[in-house]
């Protein structure tokens, strides 16, 4: 097989930062130094055992790893086929995957000298992983955030503020995640000399995509450890929601060569792809260049960005990151969507039955899980990775229910 | 000889210093696009980029990526960018022509295509903001054969290597980029200019412009004493945002003249 063989080799990005016909640095002259150093000083530091070891130490004792592993017995009863395993991310501080990423790209900033952290957010929760680790390394931290976006999330905005951070309302564009990120560019741009641009996903120019990816496979690597240990073996299937797919490349890279794990990402399908009112950019879009990387975007025919929708706003972005680009063309991952309905149904059956209540974004995983169990066999097991709690959509899940809280 | 660089030859030969505005097309509308391009011509514009709208301007400041958002409410599509040079190039056969913005709407269109339109249109130069030297390699031998200029950004934080990779590729004109910023930021620092310009001519023997934060006539005139042309981007596309409609090309004839007088005197 083909795909086989180009696997054993498996080695992205390559040095100039692509992830086959994917990612790159297709930024502004500007920029370029800022990413070089970046670059340098990381392919420095990753191999310092120090610097290892302080991650390590900051992941196990501020965030609280090695996340669970839990079987969700009764969810799996009730589909009657294969068995649902949940990577418990929402268990980190802060409640999500993000953090591993915030923690390990402010030790980096704090190793280069810069005093200042800037990040870009959607539903908040990067921009809190941020502020969090600001508050923790003592550092100013700036958080750029769509003015739509303040509006829904005002509580994860409030976080922020507790946390010392200023938030940023963006009102250029579709006034959500997108144009965050490219005020938060404007911002580097600016003031690249003293600050340290925190991106929250695996997106945007090299070194980008490859660092947040090293910081967030933790949670595959502990699931190459964990999954022996629980079941003797390792799963059949990996499920992961795709947003931007940190949490999804996360779980997935320790996989990538391991054929005999099926890697599925799940897309956030909307109202429906067949709507145009989704984000699913690898299910629909076709590859173009924005915020700094090739990959598959949700652009119209003269090639400008489109609205996208979910119902989860972490979900809600045009583009993805550059590696599932590439791991979609190859056949290596799969990529499904499910639509908010799904997502929502699969809240309410995860919080009910297991009394776990999952992130919109990490249902949609959940949605998929539901779907396909029940046509597998008792002894097959999907362990999907639950990447966040829900206590932040309290608000959405109330409002499509048609509540007032 | 390409059109640039025939426009900057014969400034040199009269000891002039080309000007360059930078207007989006399709801002307020394609028509008056044209009307504006002629304007600036007769105003004492030497050089014309011209902005392609895009939905996420990266390097672009507020007064820009506003015109980039009204021209994209009015549809503006790169076809019409190049319809709008087209129709130009009717009756102005002299004045050079860069297309100026990011990948993704020639991306959409195919490499080749954009190529073979832009040079039928009759556009002179292409700068695409976000493909640096790395990046891009296809448009640029596609441009190259159609004989159309590659033109490049250059920074205050371009090292000495990097200059002489874009060296390699650029043509036309080099734009160096004056501040670390986006465009219209209000902080121009003359003698970080006057620093940089010497290591950029040492590698770079094309035409070096310098653009972002320029905003009158007597900045205009100290960053031409330092380069070979000076770019007028968000103060113009400013004047065309507050201008009444009817009074749009006045204005604009007015801000350029004066500027043309201080870069002549």
């Amino acid at each position: 097989m083909q795909m086989k063989e180009g696997l054993e080799n498996y080695s992205f990005p390559d040095e100039k930062g692509h992830f086959g016909n994917y990612g790159g640095v297709f930024v502004a002259e500007t920029l370029m130094h800022a990413l070089d150093d970046l670059r340098a000083n990381y392919e420095q530091l990753k191999n310092e055992k120090s610097f290892q070891e302080e991650f390590q130490h900051e992941l196990k004792y501020f965030v609280g790893r090695p996340s669970p592993v839990y079987y969700a017995k009764r969810l799996s009863e009730k589909l009657g086929g294969a068995q649902i395993w949940l990577k418990r991310e929402d268990l980190n501080h802060t409640g999500a995957h993000k953090v591993n990423n915030t923690v390990g790209q402010a030790l980096l900033a704090r190793h280069m000298g810069k005093k200042r952290i800037i990040a870009e957010t959607g539903a908040g929760q990067h921009g809190v992983a941020s502020a969090t680790v600001a508050a923790r390394y003592g550092m100013e931290c700036v958080v750029y955030m769509g003015s739509e976006d303040v509006r829904r999330q005002s509580s994860n905005v409030y976080r922020m503020k507790l946390l010392g951070a200023t938030v940023v309302p963006v009102e250029s564009g579709s006034k959500t995640l997108k144009d965050a990120l490219n005020e938060a560019m404007r911002d580097w741009v600016t003031n690249v000399e003293n600050t340290f641009y925190i991106i929250g996903t695996v997106a945007g120019p090299h070194p980008y995509p490859m660092i947040v990816r090293d910081f967030n496979s933790v949670v595959g690597t502990e699931l190459r450890e964990q999954m022996p240990e629980l079941i003797g073996r390792q799963p059949d299937a990996i499920i992961a929601c795709v947003g931007g797919g940190s949490n999804a490349i996360g779980a997935f890279y320790p996989y990538i060569k391991d054929l005999s794990v099926r890697l599925i990402g799940v897309e956030a399908g909307g109202l429906g792809v067949e709507t145009g009112k989704h984000a699913a950019p690898l299910a629909s879009g076709k590859p173009g260049v924005l915020h700094g990387n090739r990959t598959y975007l949700m652009q119209d025919h003269d090639g400008q960005i489109i609205e996208t929708h979910s119902i989860s706003a972490g979900l809600d972005y045009p583009g993805v990151g550059p590696e599932h680009s590439l791991l979609k063309d190859m056949g290596r991952a799969e990529y499904v969507v499910a639509n908010d309905d799904e997502a929502l149904e699969a809240f309410h059956t995860l919080t009910k039955l297991e009394g776990i209540m999952p992130a919109l974004e990490s249902a949609h995983a959940v949605a998929h899980a539901v779907k396909i169990a029940p046509d597998m066999s008792k002894d097959q097991v999907l362990l999907v990775n639950l990447s966040g709690r829900g206590d932040k959509d309290m608000h959405t899940v109330a409002q499509a229910s048609g509540i007032t809280l | 000889m390409s059109r640039i660089a025939e426009k900057f030859e014969f400034l040199s030969s009269s000891g002039r210093k080309a000007l360059i505005p930078f207007v989006t097309a399709g801002d307020p509308n394609l028509d008056m696009t044209l009307d504006i391009m002629h304007t600036l011509v007769s105003a004492g514009s030497d050089i014309i980029e011209l902005g392609v709208p895009f939905s996420d301007p990266m390097a672009d400041g507020p007064t820009i990526q506003r015109s980039s958002e009204r021209a994209l409410a009015r549809g503006t599509g790169l076809n019409d960018v190049l319809n709008v040079v087209s129709k130009f190039r009717n009756s102005d056969q002299s004045t050079p022509i860069v297309l100026m913005g990011y990948a993704n709407p020639i991306e959409a269109m195919g490499v080749q295509i954009f190529a073979e339109k832009a040079q039928k249109a009759g556009v002179d130069g292409v700068l695409v903001v976000d493909y640096p030297p790395e990046e891009g390699d296809e448009l640029l031998s596609a441009l190259q054969e159609k004989s159309i200029d590659a033109i490049y950004l250059l920074a205050p934080t371009t090292t000495d290597q990097r200059i002489q990779a874009v060296s390699k590729c650029a043509g036309g004109y080099v734009y160096y980029v004056s501040l670390k910023g986006v465009t219209g930021a209000a902080h121009l620092d003359l003698s970080a200019i006057a620093e940089k310009i010497p290591s950029i001519k040492k590698h770079v023997k094309i035409p070096v412009g310098v653009g972002f934060g320029i905003r009158d006539g007597e900045t205009a005139r100290a960053v031409a004493d330092l380069s070979d042309a000076v770019v007028i981007g968000s103060r113009l596309v400013e004047e065309i945002e507050k201008s009444d409609k009817d009074n749009v090309l006045k204005n604009v004839s007015t801000l350029i003249e004066s500027i043309r007088v201080k870069l002549d005197s």
